[in-house]
């Protein structure tokens, strides 16, 4: 039967696996949301744009898991399994940002490209002060979505070794013979914090809609 | 090359075992989000209730979670010791299912009003509105986003390895145990990975093309073979999150 005492007793380990999971998705969701723009503005280059589609188009639709395992496995020792975590996901992730950015850039309305042109705005203008400030504004939700699909992938980061939240619980749910409980609660958090962010973002989707 | 040439049997076990998981999963998932989906889109609030519970549960637990869960918990818990290929099975299933329901409800509730209404001035039954009328009309709106989940799907099956199935990934991890060439054993998974991937994508355009010709609307991307070939608007917002 489940024993109260010692779900109290490992709760600070689980806590503590937790707010690993939460670094590494942070971490990696700040990666995949800078090199998602980065991607989605490159790809506007002929050419070296449609090369870039194609690598995208591989790493969106082959398995992360498979990805953070090879990576760590030709990776030099000296990296560790996080750092080698957070920026696969983060790369990974990006490949999905960087499609959200391009159809938010793409429903920018033409004439404001060339409002910029008829002023002979610099480059970088067009984009900073025009094209990026509409294109994201559109796009915040899709984004935030995005926040919440990589929190529940980051458990992925178990078959790296790294000490987040389920290899927590696997380790203490094995050394006390206590597996129900571990992975129940393991369950438990996941949703106490995905379904506040999912409503959240249903929040702020509603907010940026009207726009 | 030759290593991988030589050990391409291997590959296409495990490769198969991936693929039986991708459509056990997908059944699975499909029968799930049809019922969920249609319950969420009732009016009386006790189906509503009943689907919200499903996808938020099921949509907020990783699939890894879940899968750990059905293979090692459920067999403690209950006694009921589930086979690892069918474990995974449930739990892709139950996770993407989740995704889907929320997609048949938003395309359910996009037919147009006056639809609905006029099945009422034919006097048609619930049922018969249902599947006469509201279903084909929301199939062609599901279908693209469905193509997005079948690919996440078919990538959260690479999760099994972890609690022991011989998929794909199992096979790749073999062949670097016995042979160290860990580039080699990788690629070679990830780009049949890819090459499933690809083939889903295209019979999903298939379905697409037919549902829309069904209903007498031009298939997006033009009615051309080569239509097939381009790219399909992947990852467009919705692609396995939520």
């Amino acid at each position: 039967m489940w024993d109260l005492e010692f779900t109290y007793e490992v709760m600070p380990d689980l806590l503590e696996g937790l707010w690993v999971t939460v670094q590494a998705t942070v971490m990696g969701y700040l990666i995949a949301l800078a090199l998602g723009l980065a991607i989605a503005m490159v790809r506007r280059v002929p050419y070296v744009g449609s090369i870039l589609h194609g690598v995208m188009e591989f790493i969106r639709t082959t398995p992360l898991l498979v990805q953070l395992v090879f990576v760590f496995l030709i990776a030099p020792n000296t990296i560790s399994a996080m750092t080698i975590g957070v920026v696969v996901l983060g790369i990974h992730y990006s490949a999905y940002t960087a499609e959200v950015y391009r159809s938010g850039i793409e429903g920018v309305a033409k004439g404001q490209w060339e409002a910029a042109r008829a002023l002979s705005l610099p480059a970088s203008r067009t984009w900073g002060a025009i094209v990026l400030p509409q294109a994201i504004r559109k796009v915040i939700p899709a984004l935030g979505n995005y926040l919440i699909a990589m929190f529940k992938d980051t458990p992925l980061l178990f078959a790296i070794g790294v000490t987040e939240l389920l290899t927590q619980a696997q380790r203490l749910g094995a050394a006390n013979f206590r597996v129900v409980e571990m992975y129940t609660i393991v369950g438990f958090l996941f949703l106490i914090v995905s379904i506040p962010s999912a409503i959240l973002i249903r929040r702020l989707e509603r907010r940026y809609a009207a726009v | 090359m030759e290593f991988l040439i030589e050990r391409l049997p291997l590959y296409l076990d495990g490769a198969w075992v991936t693929i039986q998981l991708t459509i056990g999963g997908c059944a699975l998932a499909f029968v799930l989000a049809m019922v969920f989906g249609v319950l969420g889109s009732m009016k009386h609030w006790l189906p509503r209730a009943v689907s919200t519970v499903y996808v938020e549960v099921f949509r907020g637990i990783a699939a890894l979670v879940l899968m750990f869960w059905m293979a090692y918990a459920l067999p403690l818990a209950t006694g009921f010791q589930l086979e690892n290929r069918f474990a995974a099975i449930l739990a892709l299933g139950l996770n993407i299912g989740a995704y889907g329901a929320e997609v048949v409800r938003a395309a359910i509730n996009a037919v147009p009003k006056a639809q609905v209404e006029a099945t009422v001035a034919l006097n048609l039954s619930w049922f018969q509105r249902t599947r006469l009328v509201v279903l084909p009309q929301a199939w062609a709106q599901m279908l693209p986003t469905f193509g997005n989940l079948v690919i996440e799907l078919m990538k959260a099956t690479a999760v099994a390895y972890l609690i022991g199935v011989a998929d794909l990934t199992a096979v790749a991890q073999q062949m670097r145990q016995g042979t160290g060439e860990t580039i080699v054993a990788f690629i070679g998974a990830l780009i049949l990975y890819y090459l499933i991937a690809q083939v889903l994508i295209s019979g999903m355009r298939l379905l697409e093309r037919r549902a829309n010709r069904k209903l007498g609307r031009t298939p997006p991307g033009g009615t051309g073979l080569s239509a097939l070939l381009k790219h399909p608007a992947v990852g467009g917002g919705s692609a396995g999150v939520g």
